[in-house]
């Protein structure tokens, strides 16, 4: 019988077949850690009584929730990483360079087939490249560091296929949204995703990011795209046999097959308070927004950035309204220079931060009140992820936003 | 210890880590000090009237959102007991086992209970309410061996001696 | 007898013929600028009174810049409370559009002009021959009930420019040095005003600079003589000046002071003094965890070339966090343009959106216990960049820059 791209991973990585429902050691080939959980992978890691890693050159620790720091404690988390990295000998460090999940795939520390583990939630990300990658705590971050294994349950998969065109105003985040609204917030808890068809497969890798990062508020383990030759120019790699294999077999098992046909995609916005609240915008037409938000692990790469600016070039932000713009990294936001991409934005009266987390994890970037409602390409709309829980958040892709931010109420792109 | 009571806190579906312990607070130094934060976005006063024992009653997806594992520290650290939910997300899974909190997968009890009373869990067997027994699954035998060490830095502080600290 | 620039422009204000030091008089204001640092108690204070107005809305221009983007609950009701009113009465309202003072000095200030400013640097504008004047809230209140207030006619105190600033030597070094020279105090109530052959080797840049520092000794005003160079900024910006003063042969002045700009040398304040003015030789090799170039004092264009030109084709050194903060969304555009921001984004440094970022110590790169900054911002007071156990070294942003490359505490011609 067939095996669906993780089962192939799996089987890869500890070498032998396995089914789902199977609990499994696996071999990890990659780890990140970033800046708000180190403190505490360290401590866990010592009392645990490790001495060493069990291969420093596979872990990462980037520094993005707190860059720039806003608490005076914050600091102290570097001070911790810094001394962390030196006595255990990691180099793969980042200080500001961006945001973890940007990073982990832009930087080359993932490849086709890695089993990948970070202590954040949306370290599915990495399944944009074939990878399997999935969100720990930091106790099991510890385990890891020290053992370089991780036990996991095979999980069964839910394949996605998408064929057809999509229609000039939808991106890769309306699709997404779409599919957990479907789905429901914990449609895919403890399974994988699998996407496939030629809609899937004419799409940039960044907009692959896009679908994987935000599969985990369907409650999934992984989201997975098969590697292909944008997959491997991405990662400057020729795909080997067995990277080419990570294919869903034809007869492979899934639980669910779910069917869209591309042109029927509309642009859509995750309503408060709920990822899965999802709408289309135009049953949104006309509410008054405050603040608009482009960037994020989910939605903040130069292609969205290129999107927005499209829509505000010669345009300008609505009085009153802000328009925040978080590029993921440093590298998107010096192709965003070189081509000019800020410039336009900045010229729209875009306010344009240094890449990191941002807004997205709530602790700074521009912090919302009681009754005010805030358009925003990244991942979450929780209650009180941006301020107070009397705040709306809406999720929407970079092109809605940008429209949005223009208008000062919620209009379709 | 096969079986306890305790008083109920009841919470609704998808009661995320954002609400658990808000991202704002994540930076304090100890899981102590973030405490008096937990629940705040959804019920500010909650942290504060939960009391040793008590166990909170949720509906689906409890703990969806982010990998923060001061989510299931928090709640261990308030003194809740167990959580008792339709389901969980699958990182506070992980997170509230290698911590040692009890987590019980259970989808009738949720309509029946009200908050402020008194429920007891036969651990592997049920949860008895008024009379009424709603039977409850066990835990596979990895996570029991983690529940059993104390957690998984007590399993690997095992590992470890056994091995003369090293790797 | 004769009168200076700053009894001049209140004699103006007040429409009379003479004033002298000690004065107090009524003047008309023709500018009223608040920034989120506090108009939020400005707004709670104006929602008190019995018979709430505005004397002229066209005289307020309201800024938020201290913590943009936005960073905590509380401060996002401040800034809400601010953006309705505005809204509501209709005042100029600028937010992320760069450092209060730096946005007043691009779009707004003209020569002559007497000019509240809910913040101390306001003292900038005497760059253009305006006499701002820093104010607390309840004085900004009043003014903006009755677009007027009482001001106590300060002595001036005269610098007299000679010469020119040697190469690697900056404006910022000027300021700090006659900071250093007079004390903290040292102009206490008193207006500051700088002339001669001196003055006009220095661009605009450098005289914002210069103004913008002078509250910190103790000055409640700073003004320049208006000449070519800032009438050609004035008119660039397209606007004219409403009176062009000097001050008068026989004006009297507190004190007159003598400075050869020839003898000035790269200095740095110490904690946590801005008046602990050393010779920055003396500083060097003290190890760094952060350093800051931007804010009103510090963050123009022209700043930005010079850390720019000294670190192209170098890195930041990786322990250590560089903020590059231009002072406005006109100098961030700019800079973006002449390829200044990449070059600082490819030597490593953060590079933030325009706001007053750690120069003000709430958000935006704050530093932790025991953690050493130098920074080109306006102040070093003990806790002034986040910890109350932290270190702030004051220095021009050439030893700003040279220090976020060796990781200590250097001059420019150690790189």
């Amino acid at each position: 019988m067939g095996l669906t791209i993780i089962e192939k991973i799996v089987r890869n990585n500890i070498g032998k077949e396995v089914r789902p429902g199977e609990i499994v050691t696996v071999n990890v080939d990659r780890v990140m850690i970033h800046d708000i959980f180190i403190p505490f992978v360290a401590s866990k890691f010592e009392e645990m009584g490790f001495t060493k890693i069990w291969d420093p050159d596979k872990a990462v620790l980037i520094y993005d929730h707190l860059v720039p720091a806003s608490q005076v404690d914050d600091t102290r988390h570097f001070r911790i990483g810094n001394e962390f990295v030196e006595k255990y000998d990691m180099k793969n460090i980042h200080r500001s360079d961006g945001i973890c999940h940007q990073l982990m795939t832009e930087a080359g520390y993932v490849k086709p087939g890695n089993i990948v583990f970070g202590t954040d939630s949306h370290t599915t990300t990495y399944g944009c490249v074939g990878a399997f990658s999935s969100g720990i705590g930091y106790t099991e971050m510890a385990s890891i560091l020290g053992t370089g294994t991780l036990w996991i349950r095979v999980p069964e998969t839910i394949k996605v296929n998408i064929t057809g065109k999509l229609p000039e105003n939808v991106m890769a985040k309306d699709i997404i949204l779409k599919l957990i609204g479907d789905l429901g917030a914990d449609g895919a808890t403890y399974k994988a995703l699998e996407f496939t068809g030629d809609t899937v497969e004419n799409m940039t890798v960044a907009s692959r990011m896009c679908m994987s990062n935000m599969a985990i508020e369907a409650g999934a383990k992984c989201a997975l795209f098969s590697p292909d030759e944008k997959t491997a120019e991405y990662c400057g790699i020729t795909l080997t046999e067995k990277e080419q294999d990570l294919v869903g077999d034809a007869d492979a098992q899934y639980c669910r097959v779910i069917e869209y046909k591309a042109e029927e995609f509309v642009p859509v916005m995750a309503c408060p308070s709920n990822v899965d609240n999802v709408k289309p915008v135009t049953e949104l037409v006309g509410k008054n927004i405050d603040q608009v938000f482009i960037g994020s692990c989910t939605n903040g790469r130069l292609e969205d950035l290129m999107a927005a600016a499209e829509i505000l070039k010669g345009k300008q932000v609505a009085p009153f309204v802000k328009l925040i713009v978080t590029p993921a990294s440093r590298k998107i936001y010096q192709e965003a220079t070189k081509n000019g991409t800020l410039a336009v934005l900045a010229e729209a009266g875009a306010i344009i931060t240094h890449p990191s987390c941002g807004l997205c994890c709530g602790r700074t970037g521009g912090i919302l009140t009681d009754g005010e409602t805030v358009i925003a390409t990244n991942n979450r709309n929780f209650l009180g992820r941006m301020g107070t829980s009397k705040v709306n958040i809406y999720l929407a892709s970079p092109k809605t936003a940008a429209a949005c931010a223009i208008e000062g109420k919620i209009v379709a792109p | 210890m096969n079986q306890f009571t305790g008083k109920i806190w009841i919470l609704g579906d998808d009661i995320d880590t954002d609400i658990i312990i808000p991202t704002e607070y994540l930076a304090l130094k100890t899981v102590q000090d973030m405490a008096p934060y937990a629940f705040s976005p959804l019920r500010p006063e909650l942290a504060g009237q939960i009391k040793e024992g008590d166990i909170i009653v949720a509906g689906k997806n409890f703990g969806c959102g982010s990998s923060r594992e001061q989510a299931p520290e928090i709640i261990k650290a308030l003194g809740i007991q167990c959580v008792i939910a339709k389901s969980f997300a699958r990182i506070f899974f992980r997170n509230a086992i290698n911590n040692g909190l009890l987590l019980i997968e259970n989808d009738q009890l949720q309509d029946a209970v009200k908050e402020g009373e008194e429920i007891t869990v036969i651990l592997n067997k049920a949860i008895e309410y008024h009379e009424n027994q709603y039977p409850i699954t066990s835990l596979p035998q990895n996570l029991v061996d983690i529940l059993n060490a104390g957690g998984l830095v007590k399993a690997m502080q095992k590992l470890n001696s056994a091995k003369d600290c090293t790797i | 007898m004769g009168m200076t620039i700053a009894e001049k422009i209140i004699a103006a204000a007040a429409g009379v013929e003479v004033v002298k030091p000690g004065d107090i008089h009524t003047v008309e204001l023709d500018r009223l600028m608040s920034n989120d640092g506090t108009t939020h108690l400005t707004i709670d204070m104006y929602n008190k009174l019995k018979n709430p107005r505005i004397a002229d809305v066209n005289k307020l221009v309201w800024i938020v810049d201290h913590n943009v983007p936005c960073d905590s609950v509380k401060t996002a009701a401040s800034h809400k409370k601010m953006r309705d009113f505005a809204k509501e009465h209709n005042i100029q309202f600028y937010e992320g559009a760069g450092v209060c003072h730096q946005v007043m000095m691009e779009n707004h200030v003209t020569s002559g002009e007497l000019i509240f400013g809910a913040d101390s640097h306001t003292c900038a504008y005497g760059a253009v021959g305006a006499f701002g004047t820093g104010v607390g809230c309840t004085d900004y209140l009043y003014a903006m009930v009755t677009g007027k207030s009482w001001l106590l006619v300060p002595e001036t105190l005269k610098f007299h420019l000679t010469g020119k600033l040697k190469e690697g030597v900056y404006a910022r070094d000027l300021i700090l040095s006659i900071i250093g020279m007079i004390g903290a105090n040292g102009a206490n109530y008193m207006a500051m005003e700088f002339s001669g052959e001196g003055l006009k080797t220095l661009r605009m840049s450098d005289r914002i600079c210069i103004c913008n520092l002078c509250v910190e000794a103790g000055a409640k005003t700073a003004l320049m003589e208006v000449d070519e160079i800032a009438l050609d900024y004035l008119k660039e910006h397209g606007r004219e000046p409403k009176h062009v003063f000097q001050s008068d042969a026989d004006a009297h002045f507190a004190k007159v002071y003598e400075i050869d700009l020839a003898t000035i040398k790269p200095i740095v304040a110490k904690p946590h003094f801005v008046d602990s003015v050393v010779d920055a030789k003396e500083c060097v090799g003290t190890k760094i965890d952060q350093a800051f170039l931007g804010s009103c004092n510090n963050g123009r264009i022209e700043d930005l070339r010079v850390g720019a030109k000294l670190i192209q084709g170098k890195k930041v050194h990786p322990l250590v966090r560089f903020l590059v903060v231009p002072a406005s969304a006109a100098v961030y555009r700019q800079a973006l343009e002449e390829g200044i921001i990449d070059t600082f984004m490819e030597a490593g440094a953060i590079v933030m959106n325009p706001n007053c970022s750690v120069c003000w110590g709430s958000c935006q790169g704050v530093i932790g216990e025991g953690e050493v900054l130098v920074s080109t911002g306006t102040r070093n007071f003990k806790g002034r960049a986040g910890h109350k156990d932290s270190f702030v070294y004051l220095a021009s942003a050439a030893t700003v820059t040279a220090s976020a490359i060796k990781g200590v505490i250097a001059t420019a011609d150690m790189l």
